[in-house]
């Protein structure tokens, strides 16, 4: 049976982890490589690298940081952060990359999706949704979650899972970084609608919301301040829900 | 043997991620897309991310078809990855009007929809007999097509997502999984290690 993935994300910015509060006020959470080796050893089921800038010099660094991770790595690498075109996914796998994450670009021209799925297949192309509670629902924002695109979250996820995405990140603008637990009535909605993986991730804080993702339909559990801060382990993490019965790795 | 190892340069895998994996074995992976060098190669590995059609197009426009049926049959040593594994068979219902090298029988069939597809994510796998290379435990798939009959001749593993499938074959230095060995952490390290003891 396929088990739940524990997803340590390293947010990062020109070679090193950083991490906000509702993608605000980034502090330093220490070295990509050094942390995901760490993650890795302790279990971790997948590594998140997302890339917060998306400027020529920024994505320069992006790659080394994903050829330097790669290297140590052996399990699966997702990478985002920048990704406008065919070419800059391209490069990402060319560094190392096993999946591509894709978020603003997608929002201004969905087709890119299609091109994306058809180069590489839909097991490599992972739609990032960042969403909030508007007074209209949830709504999809982009570039880090500045900008409204109009768009209803679930039926983004809809579309975006028709036109080659083969899997959904769902990140809850409102709880990244609060470490409030995950918006679960979000993650609910969008694991009915669609028939892909969808991994949650914004909010976490303790083990128990990690459980109450899974229950919610997460195929898989993002964090990131939960791990970087020590607060608690991927160990820990996952001895105490497979204790809780879930279909863990060990 | 010497530690030559060429990785067929199939266009859009995560070819980074598998040559991570073979330097961390010790070994110098060479990429080629050389007739020549596919047939006669110490190891060759058959990686595959993409889909079917295009990958099965892309060795027939290289030329690679007749080299790898050739090295396949001929029992010397190679390893096939995730679309690699079904290349080998007639064909897959991913692309109806491609035609696979037919190595093995069958036809490679979409996971049922009573699950999330693609399978994205770890499972298991279990050797259905005593296999030198196989052994049990969790290894990371990245599927929505799977072959579900294993071939005669070569001992097999299984794993369940919705169904049944194939998740590896075995057959002395041969090896080819659906899974990734490549990303499957110190699992995949050790099965790799044992099918490089095994050439």
């Amino acid at each position: 049976m396929l088990t739940r993935r524990i997803i340590p994300c390293l947010d990062t910015r020109d070679g090193r982890v950083v991490k906000g509060v509702r993608f605000q006020g980034l502090r330093d959470a220490g070295s990509p490589v050094e942390l995901a080796a760490r993650y890795e050893r302790e279990g971790a089921d997948e590594i998140v690298i997302l890339d917060v800038v998306a400027t020529d010099r920024g994505r320069d660094h992006a790659l080394e940081t994903v050829r330097a991770v790669r290297e140590v790595l052996s399990i699966p690498l997702t990478v985002g952060g920048g990704v406008r075109e065919v070419r800059d996914a391209e490069r990402l796998l060319e560094a190392g990359a096993d999946k591509v994450g894709v978020n603003s670009a997608a929002s201004d021209d969905p087709a890119l999706l299609e091109r994306l799925a058809h180069t590489f297949g839909v097991q490599c192309v992972v739609l990032a949704i960042d969403a909030a509670t508007t007074a209209d629902g949830w709504r999809v924002f982009k570039r880090s979650g500045s900008e409204g695109t109009g768009r209803d979250a679930v039926e983004w996820a809809i579309e975006g899972t028709r036109r080659g995405a083969g899997e959904i990140l769902l990140t809850s603008i409102d709880r990244d970084g609060t470490r409030s637990g995950y918006d679960l009535a979000l993650l609910s909605a969008v694991c009915h609608a669609v028939g892909v993986p969808v991994v949650a991730s914004g909010g976490a804080r303790s083990v128990e919301d990690l459980i109450a993702a899974v229950e919610a339909g997460a195929d898989a559990v993002l964090a990131a301040s939960m791990f970087h801060d020590g607060d608690t382990t991927v160990a820990l993490v996952k001895q105490a829900m497979q204790q809780h019965g879930l279909e863990i790795r060990q | 043997m010497t530690s030559e190892i060429v990785v067929v340069r199939t266009g859009s895998a995560n070819l980074a991620s598998v040559l991570a994996a073979l330097r961390r074995l010790g070994a110098l992976p060479r990429l080629s897309n050389n007739a020549d060098e596919v047939r006669q190669a110490d190891r060759l590995v058959l990686p595959g991310v993409g889909s079917f059609g295009a990958a099965s197009t892309n060795l027939r426009h290289a030329g690679l078809a007749d080299a790898l049926t050739d090295r396949v049959r001929s029992g010397a040593p190679f390893l096939a990855i995730c679309l690699g594994l079904q290349l080998l068979a007639e064909g897959s219902d991913e692309s109806p009007e491609a035609s696979g090298l037919g190595i093995v029988p069958g036809q490679a069939t979409r996971l049922p929809d009573t699950v999330r597809v693609p399978q994205l994510g770890w499972n298991r796998v279990t050797p259905t007999s005593g296999d030198p290379i196989l052994e049990p435990g969790y290894a990371y798939y990245a599927n929505s097509y799977a072959l579900t009959t294993p071939p005669v001749g070569w001992t097999h593993a299984t794993t369940t997502h919705g169904a049944p499938f194939v998740a590896a074959i075995s057959r002395g230095p041969q090896l080819a999984c659906q899974f990734h060995p490549e990303l499957s952490g110190q699992w995949g390290h050790d099965l790799l290690a044992r099918w490089w003891a095994a050439c």
